[in-house]
């Protein structure tokens, strides 16, 4: 495979020279990443863990009631999103959020292992947790740490366990607070079942939607998954050693008995009774599929070619969903080295990609999140669990074509040129790279508005 | 070439000469101009008891404990309306146009999909088809392509959105904070992307739609905030400068999300009913803006499909069937509902769960391109909105 392609497809970008220092080793690049756990990991000392997380959200919690106690306020009450919250709480708990944003920009910027961090936001993407309510900011950091990068080397049945009962998807799927009405909890009080993650579980995360399931498996599911929730103020009670931000399993709020699941019956096991329907989901036929249109619409064209599907789809379930084997298989697709098919980049992926093409390699990390705000993707806020649009028609719209191009002649102007913008977009772009688009930027009045064009070309558009 | 500090409003001299205003464009700047069309799309599925609320029906006490409204004139009471509904308080806006006939309701009305994703829904929603993912264009584009006056489309966002994709031309236009492109650049770009079937086109549409909205002085605002949470009366302040001139586009479409409750939405006070509020505001800067355009236009607002009549364990509302549709302007025959309301007995329930779907939503979308366009019943069932029975008649005057 072509090195560019490799870089520019599979990877964050080629740099200036990374196509040189990969030379033929394009496929053993790809495949070195993809079996080595070490590649996923991500670590700083001031990235705060779930407890933490959750330690910062009870504080903030606290703080809320108290001021609204304080104002005598007509209007306290419990709310959805942070456009409602007293907005200096909100911007302090977006802090705790800040050092995930830096690193996982640092490492966008000047990671060799391209294609592992674009797995990483594959799978984050695929099971959306976004900060668009006060109670999930804190845990966006912890759940990419604790629940996807860590499992991206294994097996997708433990992906999908471990996400399932992050703190953060209980938190932004509702599932913290559904109770079985006929629990312990549910007869005492006034409260009962929330249908959100069940059914999200099965739509988005693993059959897809026309997976076979029915609007009563989803409310059977969300009966299974009662009892997952996590430690908060009220939870203190029930667990006395449990810290708050930890996921927690407790029976007095799990609806007792027997479900039936898509046709399978799931006798009544507490705790390992939604484990089992998990486990069972990951399996089905339907995610392998899922999963395999989702990876090479991403990986490969908006459409992708049937053959490409059923190539992953059969590694999918030859492997029991062995990630590796599927991240490996594919990187070796045929269809990866066809030039014709293309992708247009997200705003996030233009961004960086730009970047690591014009030798940025720190940037102040609110800058960068202000150009992926500015562009239309801002960090960490997809609008909603199905996560951020994957085909370029969602993308490439007049208005979001335009600020591209205001934001690009910004960078453009901001950078100082070490080599002449043709020879770089040749550089970074290789076999890509247009005799018109070549041209184009020759012919460019400066420098600055040579990079703008190389930019804004076609191919670097695309990858 | 110095030209870094042109703006690109400028560019509207040279749009002629790159061949982007349309003869159509040209045609309307001498006439009173087309009657202009409004869809705001409600994404998340906006619970319509809690915004229409059928207070008089003690079933809605009973299966909303926590959530139900007060009849009017008790505390946090509804806004009275006829037949035993009540606007939510923070509506209003809404309320006063009721009271002026220039609000129109239907209630308990849906697209024809009856599963419960939020993202097949919204594709029927904007497809106008019956079936899931069975379009690559829009309803209101193929209204547009239909019209006689053959109009342009704008959408307030980055993007356009599927309703208003297909073959007749649509802009998109969010606020910027950047900076402009020098208008060389912008040249020389779009001597770039001539060949490029995707890129090309969308550069023309906006540097076209920047010329427009240079004209109206928006740009002098500035600064404007986007996001998740951009004020929604920002954007709908957008929508009427871009539709107001007489050679604006004949329709618009903006997207407002947040309304998916499925925890704690509250009744008086909560998410809902700040999102509400912010809703009915943004219905009030939109009728600001058009001034006298006011008059000959229609803004009809949907959902992808409704919550279930009762509430969760979690004080919100799961996905549902039956939602809500409004349909505001000068010209609407308002003050009074359109439509069906099927009850909310336990049999009258969809699936036993869900306020019925008595009312197809793409009956009240015909029945205004009808009224406002002049498309005759044989296209709209054909061509616009594929296997619909009849347009809702009587919803503009």
């Amino acid at each position: 495979m072509d090195a560019a392609i490799a870089l520019n497809r599979f990877g964050l970008g080629a740099r200036p020279g990374d196509a040189a220092r990969l030379g033929r080793g394009a496929e053993d690049w790809l495949a070195g990443q993809v079996g080595d756990a070490n590649s996923f990991v991500l670590t700083r000392p001031d990235l705060p863990d779930s407890r933490q997380a959750g330690a910062a959200l009870m504080a903030f919690l606290a703080e809320r009631r108290e001021r609204r106690q304080a104002n005598g306020n007509a209007n306290a009450h419990a709310q959805m999103n942070n456009q409602n919250d007293p907005r200096q709480l909100v911007i302090r708990l977006a802090e705790v959020a800040q050092p995930d944003v830096a690193a996982r920009v640092e490492r966008a910027l000047t990671t060799d292992n391209g294609f592992a961090e674009r797995l990483v936001y594959f799978w984050c993407n695929h099971f959306t947790v976004a900060a668009t309510k006060a109670q999930t900011i804190a845990f966006i950091g912890p759940f990419e740490r604790e629940a996807v990068r860590p499992h991206l080397n294994g097996k997708f049945v433990d992906l999908l366990t471990a996400t399932t009962f992050h703190p953060g998807m209980l938190l932004y799927l509702d599932q913290a607070q559904s109770i079985g009405p006929n629990s312990r909890l549910g007869q005492r009080r006034d409260a009962g079942l929330n249908e959100n993650l069940g059914r999200e579980v099965m739509e988005l995360h693993t059959v897809g939607v026309h997976g076979g399931y029915t609007q009563a498996d989803v409310t059977e599911f969300a009966r299974a998954l009662t009892g997952w929730t996590i430690v908060g103020p009220r939870m203190r009670r029930l667990a006395a050693n449990a810290q708050p931000g930890e996921t927690l399993f407790v029976e007095q709020m799990h609806e007792p008995g027997a479900r039936r699941i898509m046709g399978k019956t799931y006798a009544e096991g507490g705790r390992e009774q939604a484990i089992a329907v998990l486990r069972d989901l990951a399996r089905h036929p339907a995610t392998a599929n899922h999963i395999a249109v989702k990876l090479t619409r991403h990986f490969i064209a908006d459409d992708p070619p049937p053959e490409a599907v059923s190539s992953i789809e059969r590694v999918f379930l030859d492997t029991d969903g062995d990630l590796p084997s599927v991240h490996r298989a594919l990187a070796a697709l045929p269809q990866a080295a066809d030039p014709a098919l293309k992708k247009f980049k997200s705003p996030q992926d233009f961004v960086i990609s730009a970047c690591r093409m014009a030798g940025v390699e720190a940037a102040p990390m609110r800058s960068i999140a202000g150009s992926f705000q500015m562009l239309g993707q801002p960090i960490f806020r997809a609008p909603s669990p199905a996560g951020w649009d994957d085909v370029s028609i969602n993308w490439a719209g007049p208005d979001a074509i335009m600020k591209r191009l205001e934001w690009a002649q910004a960078l453009a102007r901001r950078v100082s040129m070490r080599t002449p913008p043709a020879d770089l977009a040749a550089d970074v772009l290789g076999a890509d790279l247009s005799e018109t688009t070549r041209t184009a930027i020759r012919r460019a009045e400066s420098a600055e508005q040579g990079l703008t064009l190389a930019l804004m070309s076609p191919e670097f558009q695309r990858r | 070439m110095q030209s870094l500090e042109t703006n690109r409003r400028s560019l509207l001299a040279g749009a002629a000469a790159l061949g982007l205003a349309s003869s159509a464009q040209i045609a309307f700047a001498q006439t009173a101009g087309p009657r202009k069309v409004v869809f705001v799309i409600l994404r998340g599925a906006l619970d319509g008891l809690a915004a229409v609320a059928p207070y008089g029906d003690s079933r809605y006490h009973d299966l909303r404990p926590r959530l139900a409204l007060a009849p009017p004139g008790q505390a946090g009471g509804v806004l009275p309306l006829s037949d035993g509904f009540g606007l939510h308080p923070n509506l209003q806006f809404l309320k006063t146009s009721w009271d002026a006939r220039e609000l129109a309701i239907v209630h308990a009305a849906s697209s024809p999909y009856r599963d419960r994703s939020h993202f097949e829904g919204q594709d029927v929603l904007e497809s106008g088809g019956t079936a899931t993912y069975g379009t690559q264009d829009g309803w209101l584009n193929r209204a547009l392509a239909a019209s006689p006056t053959h109009g342009e489309g704008v959408a307030i966002g980055e993007v356009v959105p599927l309703v208003l994709r297909g073959s007749a031309p649509a802009s998109s236009w969010a606020p910027s904070v950047a900076p402009e492109p020098a208008s060389d650049t912008l040249q020389r770009l779009t001597d770039l992307y001539a060949n490029d079937a995707v890129l090309g086109p969308a550069l023309a549409r906006a540097v076209a739609t920047d010329a427009m909205v240079g004209d109206t002085g928006m740009q002098e605002q500035g600064g404007m905030g986007r996001g998740r949470y951009a004020a929604l009366n920002v954007l709908t302040e957008a929508a009427a400068r871009l539709l107001a001139p007489a050679n604006g586009p004949c329709a618009a479409v903006a997207s407002f999300d947040g309304w998916d409750t499925h925890a704690n939405q509250g009744s008086t006070n909560g998410a809902l009913a700040a999102r509400l509020q912010a809703l009915d505001g943004a219905f009030a800067a939109l009728k600001h803006g058009l001034g006298d355009r006011w008059n000959e236009t229609v803004v009809v607002v949907a959902t992808e499909f409704g919550r279930t009549v009762a509430e969760n364990g979690t004080g919100g509302t799961d996905h549902g069937t039956g939602g809500v549709s409004f349909v505001l302007g000068g010209a609407v025959r308002g003050g009074r509902f359109h439509g069906d309301w099927p009850g909310l007995s336990q049999q009258a329930l969809f699936q036993g769960r869900d306020l019925a779907p008595a009312n197809d939503v793409r009956a009240v979308f015909a029945g205004v391109l009808q009224a406002q366009w002049g498309l005759d019943d044989a296209v709209l069932r054909s061509r616009v909105f594929p296997g619909l029975q009849a347009p809702m008649q009587g919803l503009v005057a």
